[in-house]
């Protein structure tokens, strides 16, 4: 996987399977404008122009490096949190630069909520964890957060299997549980936009499926995006595909599409497993 | 857009066996069919009803072929989540055998034909003239096939396009045998009951046709993604080639 597929990715081919006319129906939440990120002297990512629709699910696919995850954290910013990395051109949440001077990181990603890989609950109680959010927020009425948490844990599909035992410590939980919870406790925070980075890929089939279908149920009330390995997750879960290749948008379209007939030989050759 | 020779460059090595297998096999199952047409002409030509045994007997092969590719496309769909060109093979596969086994039962059909004509000697026996008719459209639709198959074989849209143009001949070819056979049989009513039995081939004939028009059609659902059914020849052709 080389010298070849690189060749036909020069700057002015990159972009051009973006098909943003398979956007024309949808209200948009998210707007990347000429991004490009560094990592230090190395580019990480290449001149993204992408539009991230509203209540619905987009994937990012793409090989180990492809620039797929680091794209995701530009959403709510958390490459802030790497000291070497510098991005350029915009990103617009409902037509405001999230990199704009004025803009409140905290509040920034209170509204584009994050979920990684491994689930991370804090070793705290079940619902202490899910009413976290808004503890920060300095909402600590006893009779708001029970009536959020269990709204939550609802969204999250978890409450039946938790309600009993709400003060046992979430790292009792199996990891199916723990990522849902984590779900949880970010859509109690009522963000617009859930990222997901990889949130199934430690997870056992069945709780892979669940998170799957919670997927399905969340979008819609939320814009979610989701970083994906798993192809097949990619196909099963999203309405629209993003193709990555070593920091470019290679191909952008609409998942039946993208798994269907792609237009690009390289989204082709990735999908069903081939390198040229 | 599909590659020819691309079925065989996946990481997994099995895959690349798997669908290159399938393939031939449906190319194998294919030759089996044009066989059976063949045959079929040469049974109803000389009225030799050994032959038209034999081709009725090979139809149980033909259907097992369409039996066991199924199997193995069903096998991959579950294993291998084969997605894009393979998945547009696989699907493609599938139905081009469906068609392919009613090719099978057409051809069957006619040595049926062939074998109640050679029964019924007391009949009136049609003409040469009306054989050579049917015959001809019989190599028609044969050749539709064959290069329907290759087409398919080779990834050849062009290819694909230019057998579903032949279906149209073979419409006319049909209709005109099929006045003819009227004619005769208000000639001399003793022999209609031969041309019914010629004009049953002739119609068996004409379905194979459709039959190569629809594997061509598969073809170029495989190879540009665009499906082009139902639709009038001319819109065929500009879909095939619009990129």
């Amino acid at each position: 996987m080389t010298a070849d597929m690189k060749l036909d990715l020069t700057p002015e081919t990159a972009n051009n399977g973006v098909n943003l006319e398979a956007l024309k129906d949808e209200k948009i939440t998210l707007e990347v404008e000429d991004l490009n990120l560094f990592y230090g002297e190395k580019q990480a990512l290449h001149n993204i122009n992408l539009q991230i629709p509203e209540k619905k699910v987009t994937a990012f696919i793409g090989p180990s490096g492809c620039g797929k995850s680091t794209l995701l954290r530009c959403f709510n910013r958390m490459n802030d949190l790497v000291d070497i990395a510098r991005v350029e051109g915009a990103i617009k949440l409902n037509g405001n630069n999230i990199y704009g001077p004025d803009v409140n990181v905290a509040d920034l990603r209170r509204n584009v909520g994050m979920v990684f890989q491994k689930p991370n609950p804090f070793p705290k109680s079940i619902y202490e964890n899910v009413a976290y959010g808004l503890r920060l927020q300095g909402i600590n009425k006893r009779s708001v957060l029970d009536e959020v948490v269990e709204w939550a844990l609802k969204g999250a599909a978890l409450w039946d299997e938790v309600k009993d035992r709400l003060d046992d410590n979430a790292l009792g939980m199996s990891g199916g549980q723990q990522q849902r919870l984590v779900i949880a406790r970010s859509i109690a925070v009522q963000p617009e936009v859930l990222l997901l980075d990889e949130p199934a890929s430690a997870l056992d089939p069945i709780s892979t499926l669940k998170i799957e279908e919670l997927i399905h149920d969340l979008k819609d009330q939320y814009t979610i995006v989701i970083v994906t390995h798993n192809m097949q997750q990619a196909a099963r879960v999203s309405d629209y595909t993003a193709f990555m290749y070593m920091g470019d948008m290679v191909e952008f379209d609409k998942t039946d599409t993208i798994f269907t007939n792609p237009s690009k030989k390289k989204t082709e050759d990735y999908i069903t497993g081939r390198y040229g | 857009m599909m590659e020819k020779g691309q079925f065989t460059k996946h990481i997994s090595q099995q895959f690349n066996e798997e669908l290159e297998n399938v393939r031939q096999r449906v190319l194998t199952m294919g030759g089996l069919v044009e066989e059976q047409i063949e045959h079929s002409m040469d049974a109803l030509s000389n009225l030799d009803p050994e032959l038209s045994k034999e081709i009725i007997e090979r139809d149980e092969k033909v259907n097992a072929y369409e039996v066991s590719i199924d199997e193995e496309c069903t096998r991959i769909l579950a294993k291998r989540q084969p997605a894009a060109g393979d998945l547009r093979l696989v699907v493609a596969i599938i139905k081009t055998i469906t068609d392919l086994e009613r090719i099978g039962d057409e051809a069957e059909k006619i040595a049926r034909m062939a074998n109640h004509i050679a029964l019924s000697m007391d009949n009136v026996m049609p003409s040469k003239k009306q054989f050579g008719a049917v015959v001809h459209l019989g190599a028609h639709v044969k050749t539709m096939l064959h290069e329907a198959l290759d087409a398919f074989a080779r990834l050849d849209v062009e290819a694909a396009l230019a057998v579903a143009q032949k279906e149209k001949t073979a419409d006319k070819e049909y209709n005109a045998i099929t006045r003819q056979l009227i004619t005769y049989m208000m000639e001399d009513p003793r022999s209609i009951s031969a041309a019914l039995d010629v004009m049953w081939s002739a119609r068996a004939l004409e379905r194979i046709g459709d039959h190569a028009r629809n594997i061509c059609e598969y073809v170029i659902y495989l190879v540009e993604g665009k499906d082009v059914r139902h639709v009038s020849l001319e819109e065929m052709q500009q879909l095939a080639q619009k990129k």
